[in-house]
């Protein structure tokens, strides 16, 4: 404690400590305090109440080391550089924009609050780079990037794939030294900096300032890359990865004629329907979590009348347990569950569950797994144990089932940083008719879960949905598509011969003083 | 009671804020002070010019060298007899290396400045040096000889930070504009790789070699306080006389218990002896003033 006060003494001493006399009395001071606190602290420091529920921490403002600039590394960033973090927020971590809040005044006085926190806006000028302009992507262009990912050698922590799942990902450590991961390339849309090709690319420049990701701007200027293998890069890095997905609530489970698959990597996959499930952490039960590992899932279904497939795929760092990654583990179990002990790290496997309500359910059950009252049908992976039908009562409370229904199927694959699992069960539980999981033709309500073992996640602690739909849907018939013509020819057929008879009446010489 | 201490302490520190910002007019004269002692001056004849000599000493066990898994880098790996360790503590025949010594207190005017920069070599995945000692507006040049993926990123308290990339054989070159003992250095691709830079605004430091020893030259005649640092073993202080045209010796004297209770700063300046007595210790350090004028 002495040593910290007494560094903290020395810090200020030494310029960077807040400017209390500037802080009191400023426009920004109000709107700060008010919205800003809470995460980042009145102090700035980043350790405000909520704080303590974060990974990666907020931003510690008296260090005046921001990851996203225009400027050099190391330098302090624009005032349009924090307008834009305040604007837009981070994608990825809890930081939210701000522009549709706050006034632009207010953000305005934000900008000029923060920087009082830190004595370097006042003895420091920003380093701004010069980026120049995006040229247009071409086959070369990302080729010259495909090839540049590997000599700068970003699989190192990106992993090949781009999934974040390098061989140096386990050890990253932030400024103050929480873990922290390499981005994962094949989701863009939570780069926190931004997801456009000019934005990738002045990261490149800059660096992430209090991360691992260093600047790239001494290689550039040494030649060992050009400013085009660069661009090229950067179109590559965001090729790795498409725009955010559209969530859609029902999943449409087509239906083959040929047999189902009977692995996740059977290439029958490969031209199913993706659909893309938003996972969140599991925050309502306790213990809760708030650092969860997976983003989301992406879920393909195929039926063939008697059986149900469904492949999820998801990118996790780590086939868990992984001994590269029980440093990580730990870290995390004691930064998010303090007091946890290791029992809550359980066996450090990865794990997925899907649940639906049973074939006698009236209503949709509660979406954690079910409750005492309503229970659900939950297929669980466990990527030591394999797949098993349980029936679940709530979050961690799993009945087993009489074996003759325990007739889930499960297959999984681990390639470079992703998951993918089948799962496959008949639709029909046991031999009765009336008894369908998933009855055609309607959409049976479907939630997942999923756990990364090395993340420190188990029981409660993992990343969840809300409900979603799974619908059996079956080959439209030819008739579909025939009988709209045949109706069409029908009707103009008829109508033809409506004005036939009507021209014929007009031109008979009876008809026409009548018609006068 | 804890509440208490640390209000105390946090009023203690947001006064000694207040103070420094209500007397700012200091800087200018610290800054034409680092002029003199910048990297471009030439070497000043100093009269009567002595030099301080000495070595740590190092009783009982000295820890097991850490082993370093290099499997991920063949390459690097092979540029080591055996297998490679940490170079945290490093003891041959009783005497401790990789101290960063330096004067502390007594330096008056300029003195000889090093000409050209401070090495530091990626080698074999590991830091050479390991500690290494500079003067404040001395370059640092950072020499990739792996031929790898390296990054540099220094996080040090009272200077700017940097992060670059070495992707290949090159080479970078940084400053350092604001004292500070010491500012860790590491590789995020390579978790095992770090080292310490010593940032001081005169020429008088060393760090102790393989056998413990270290030299300061061209000490004008006085009496100095000289520091110690050690990543492990924390610091340590004496007084010295240097005579005109002399040689003063110091010996320093670590133990490997020392470990157990070592307070090893970052961040410049504290007050060995009274860090565990006072928060406010490092007030009454000179070298505060002298660093108070900021990066520049």
């Amino acid at each position: 404690m002495g040593r910290v006060a007494g560094m903290a003494t020395v810090a200020c001493l030494l310029g960077v400590g807040p400017l209390v006399a500037q802080q009191e009395g400023h426009p920004g001071k109000p709107v700060y305090d008010r919205w800003c606190a809470g995460c980042h602290g009145v102090d700035g420091q980043g350790q405000g109440p909520a704080a303590a529920y974060m990974l990666p921490r907020p931003r510690d403002f008296t260090q005046a080391l921001y990851q996203i600039r225009t400027t050099a590394s190391g330098s302090i960033p624009t005032d349009a550089d924090i307008r834009k973090i305040i604007d837009e927020g981070m994608p990825g971590t809890a930081m939210p924009g701000w522009e549709e809040a706050l006034s632009s005044a207010e953000r305005d006085a934000l900008v000029d609050y923060l920087k009082t926190f830190s004595r370097y806006f006042e003895t420091d000028e920003p380093r701004v780079l010069e980026f120049g302009g995006a040229p247009g992507v071409s086959d070369e262009l990302l080729e010259a990037g495909r090839e540049a990912y590997q000599t700068l050698e970003c699989f190192k922590c990106h992993g090949q794939a781009g999934r974040g799942d390098g061989a140096s990902a386990p050890t990253q450590a932030d400024a103050d030294d929480f873990p922290v991961r390499p981005a994962d390339l094949t989701q863009p849309w939570l780069f926190s900096g931004g997801a456009s090709v000019e934005e990738i690319y002045r990261r490149f420049l800059t660096g992430l300032d209090g991360t691992p990701m260093p600047s790239y701007a001494d290689v550039l200027e040494a030649g060992v890359v050009t400013e085009e293998q660069l661009w090229g890069l950067a179109h590559y890095v965001r090729a790795l990865g498409g725009d955010a997905p559209r969530v859609r609530e029902v999943v449409a489970a087509a239906r083959v004629e040929d047999v189902l698959p009977t692995a996740a990597d059977d290439a029958a996959w490969e031209d199913a329907e993706r659909f893309w499930i938003p996972l969140a952490g599991q925050i309502i039960e306790e213990p809760r979590w708030f650092a969860p590992a997976v983003t989301g899932v992406w879920v393909q279904a195929l039926h063939d009348g008697r059986e149900l497939a469904l492949r999820v795929s998801w990118n996790d760092r780590s086939e868990s347990p992984d001994p590269e990654w029980a440093g990580w583990r730990d870290q995390v179990n004691a930064i998010m569950a303090p007091g946890a002990g290791e029992q809550a790290g359980g066996e450090a496997s990865d794990g997925m569950a899907v649940w639906f309500p049973p074939p006698d359910a009236r209503d949709r059950p509660y979406f954690l797994m079910g409750s005492e009252r309503a229970p659900v049908r939950v297929w669980h992976w466990d990527s030591r144990s394999g797949a098993v039908e349980r029936l679940g009562r709530g979050l961690g409370n799993l009945e087993s089932l009489p074996a003759d229904e325990g007739a889930l199927q499960g297959q999984a694959e681990f390639d470079q940083g992703r998951w993918s699992v089948l799962l496959r069960r008949p639709l029909l539980d046991g031999d009765s008719a009336a008894a369908t999981l998933i009855p055609a033709g309607q959409p049976v309500p479907m939630a997942f879960m999923v756990w990364d073992g090395d993340n420190a996640e188990a029981g409660t602690r993992g990343a969840v949905s809300s409900w979603y739909y799974v619908q059996l849907t079956e080959p439209t018939p030819p008739t579909v598509y025939a009988l709209p013509v045949l109706a069409v020819l029908l009707t103009a057929a008829l109508g033809l011969l409506v004005v036939r008879r009507a021209q014929r009446r007009v031109r008979t010489p009876a008809a026409a003083p009548a018609a006068a | 009671m804890l509440n208490l201490t640390r209000n105390t302490r946090t009023l203690a520190v947001l006064f000694t804020c207040t103070a420094l910002a209500a007397c700012g007019g200091g800087d200018e004269a610290a800054d034409a002070g680092a002029d003199d002692t910048g990297a471009d001056a030439q070497p000043q004849v100093v009269a009567d010019a002595g030099s301080i000599t000495g070595s740590i000493d190092f009783t009982g066990t000295p820890p097991t060298p850490e082993p370093i898994d290099m499997s991920a880098e063949p390459d690097c790996a092979a540029k080591h007899d055996g297998t490679p360790t940490q170079r945290a503590v490093v003891v041959n025949n009783g005497k401790l290396a990789n101290v960063f010594v330096r004067i502390s207190q007594g330096v008056q005017g300029g003195g000889g400045a090093p000409s050209g920069s401070a090495a530091v070599d990626q080698d074999g995945c590991v830091y050479d040096p390991h500690v290494v000692g500079v003067q404040t507006g001395q370059e640092v040049e950072f020499q990739n000889s792996d031929g790898l993926l390296h990054n540099i990123k220094a996080s040090p308290a009272n200077n700017r930070p940097f992060n670059i990339s070495q992707p290949t054989t090159m080479t970078s070159r940084q400053t350092f504009n604001s004292p500070e003992v010491m500012i860790p250095v590491v590789c995020d691709v390579h978790g095992w790789m770090n080292m310490y830079i010593g940032v001081v605004d005169h020429p008088y430091f060393d760090t102790s070699g393989q056998d413990g020893s270290f030299t300061i030259a061209n000490v004008a005649p006085g009496t100095y306080t000289v520091e110690t640092w050690h990543e492990v073993y924390g610091v340590q202080s004496q007084q010295v006389t240097v005579e005109p045209n002399g040689t003063a010796e110091l010996t320093f004297a670590y133990d490997a218990g020392m470990a157990a209770t070592a307070v090893v700063p970052l961040g410049d300046p504290i007050d060995p002896h009274g860090v565990h007595a006072s928060p406010g210790a490092g007030v009454s350090h000179p070298a505060a003033h002298a660093t108070a004028a900021g990066s520049r």
